[in-house]
């Protein structure tokens, strides 16, 4: 078995468009919600987003690039050139060895409405240009960062809904321990628009306090209402540990547990005995007690019965030790496909310079979130070695993710 | 619109669709080397003459066009010049 490190991380979220906006932004407690008037004018109940704006590629990338990557695409491209840079992987590297891409994506939808608006107006598919099919395809983010980094490794896409994310990294852990790779970029990306949000608008599970947007997103406290939907994209590099140390990579850290379970149940309605079996196995595959867990990026959205089980689930298994535990989606709202690598990568910050980022807007425990250790305010100075990510989708899908401080 | 509007107007589109050196772009030049054009550039081209100027090109038309000069009569004989 090969052990896996993490040689390289890239972000592009609304709390900052690298990875130093959003060190800061995480210690700071900064909220990266927003009220979209468009989303109203649409028919939305909820207008509330997170508020990212679209990369200039033009004169970094070339126009057939750019022409076929849709939004989340693009998000994609820069943060795995911040994480390719990290990691010291460049052209030649790239191009003389197999490194593989397994990245979350679930939707395209504003590349596949945009299209469909053009046909119906014009009546004839020759009038949709050569992106759309491109931009459109639920793989599009591995389709094209595959074509523009010429990767020449495992390739393809994970969806698995809201836990997307967190499962491609857990895919490539896999490949790598097995020794079937020795290189992958994971990651997850997100588009956002009203196009890709209507449809789950339409649950009435956002929330609707639209007064105080950055008050809206709320995990684990008693008067929260709904998730606040968000995205950008975020990379994570995996490599094994011998590749990264005979190329003198940075070694930033270890993956050392992947846990996964399906719920067995309801579409939408998470329980408890799903989530807490996802995290049993990836302690049992990290071979870790829960007391070495030091902190705990929680997948709470900020929804009454999703935030309550896992809640239930997390004192299930960690009761006895209580790490500290925090839910970064009170910042950047539930980035969806890409949650399960940005919180990744928003741990991996927390765990480089020691502080536990807060769950903002928690101010008033319920009965479930009262029995964790939630940390309301930044916790500065708390060293982590160990961290746990948690990401959870429709249809019952739970990752854990285990992440270690890496050494020799 | 007249013959010169026209190919200014197929010029701009030209040089800002396809990102070209407006230097590299003359009457008798090839317009497929000097565009750089693929299978898929030309489908993107369909779209720009319909947003341009309201037709809709056949595939089979691109055979004939090798020069920009050949473009640019192409378009002028599917537009009202004045």
């Amino acid at each position: 078995m090969n052990r896996v490190v993490i040689t390289g991380i890239g972000i592009y979220s609304c709390i900052g468009k690298n990875v130093d906006e959003v060190k800061k932004s995480l210690f700071n407690g900064k909220s990266g919600i927003v009220f979209d008037d468009a989303r109203k004018e649409m028919g939305f109940r909820s207008g509330l987003t997170g508020s990212i704006e679209r990369p200039e590629l033009k004169g970094k990338l070339d126009r057939r690039s750019r022409i076929m990557l849709a939004e989340q695409g693009e998000y994609a491209y820069v943060a795995t050139v911040e994480a390719l840079a990290a990691a010291k992987i460049d052209e030649d590297f790239l191009e003389h060895n197999e490194v593989g891409i397994l990245y979350g994506n679930d939707s395209s939808a504003k590349a596949v409405v945009d299209a469909t608006d053009i046909l119906r107006e014009k009546r004839d598919t020759a009038l949709l240009g050569s992106g759309s099919v491109f931009q459109g395809m639920n793989s599009t983010v591995t389709m094209n960062l595959s074509t523009i980094f010429k990767l020449k490794g495992v390739n393809f896409t994970v969806s698995a809904a809201c836990a997307s994310g967190s499962h491609s990294i857990g895919m490539g852990y896999f490949l790598i321990k097995h020794g079937l790779q020795e290189s992958v970029i994971c990651g997850g990306a997100q588009e956002v628009n009203f196009q890709s949000m209507g449809s789950f608008d339409a649950l009435s599970a956002f929330s609707v306090c639209e007064l105080n947007p950055k008050e809206a997103s709320r995990p684990f406290d008693a008067k929260r209402d709904g998730l606040v939907p968000s995205g950008g994209a975020a990379t994570v590099i995996l490599e094994s540990y011998e590749s990264a140390k005979r190329r003198g990579a940075p070694i930033l850290a270890e993956v050392v547990g992947y846990g996964f379970s399906s719920n067995g149940g309801h579409i939408s309605q998470p329980n408890v005995d799903g989530p807490v079996r996802s995290l049993e196995m990836a302690l049992r595959d990290a071979a870790i007690l829960t007391k070495e867990v030091d902190y705990i990026n929680a997948h709470a959205t900020s929804t009454p019965i999703g935030d309550m089980n896992e809640a239930k689930a997390i004192d299930k298994v960690f009761g006895e030790t209580r790490p500290w535990v925090s839910s970064t989606k009170s910042m950047t709202g539930h980035e969806c496909w890409m949650a399960g690598a940005s919180e990744i990568v928003y741990s991996m910050l927390m765990m480089e310079e020691a502080f536990v980022a807060p769950n903002i807007n928690f101010e008033t425990p319920d009965e479930d979130s009262a029995k964790l250790k939630i940390a309301e305010k930044t916790i500065d100075n708390k060293k982590i070695d160990t961290f746990l990510s948690n990401s959870f989708g429709f249809g019952g899908t739970n990752s854990s993710l285990i992440v270690k401080k890496f050494k020799n | 619109m007249n013959k010169d509007a026209i190919i200014s107007k197929v010029n701009a589109f030209l040089i800002d669709e396809f990102e070209v050196d407006e230097s590299k772009v003359t009457p008798h030049a090839n317009l497929m080397e000097t565009l750089e054009l693929d299978s898929l550039d030309l489908v993107d081209l369909v779209v720009i003459i319909e947003k341009n100027f309201g037709f809709k090109v056949k595939g089979e038309d691109f055979v004939g066009i090798k020069t920009f000069q050949d473009f640019y009569d192409y378009i002028i004989s599917h537009v009202t010049v004045a």
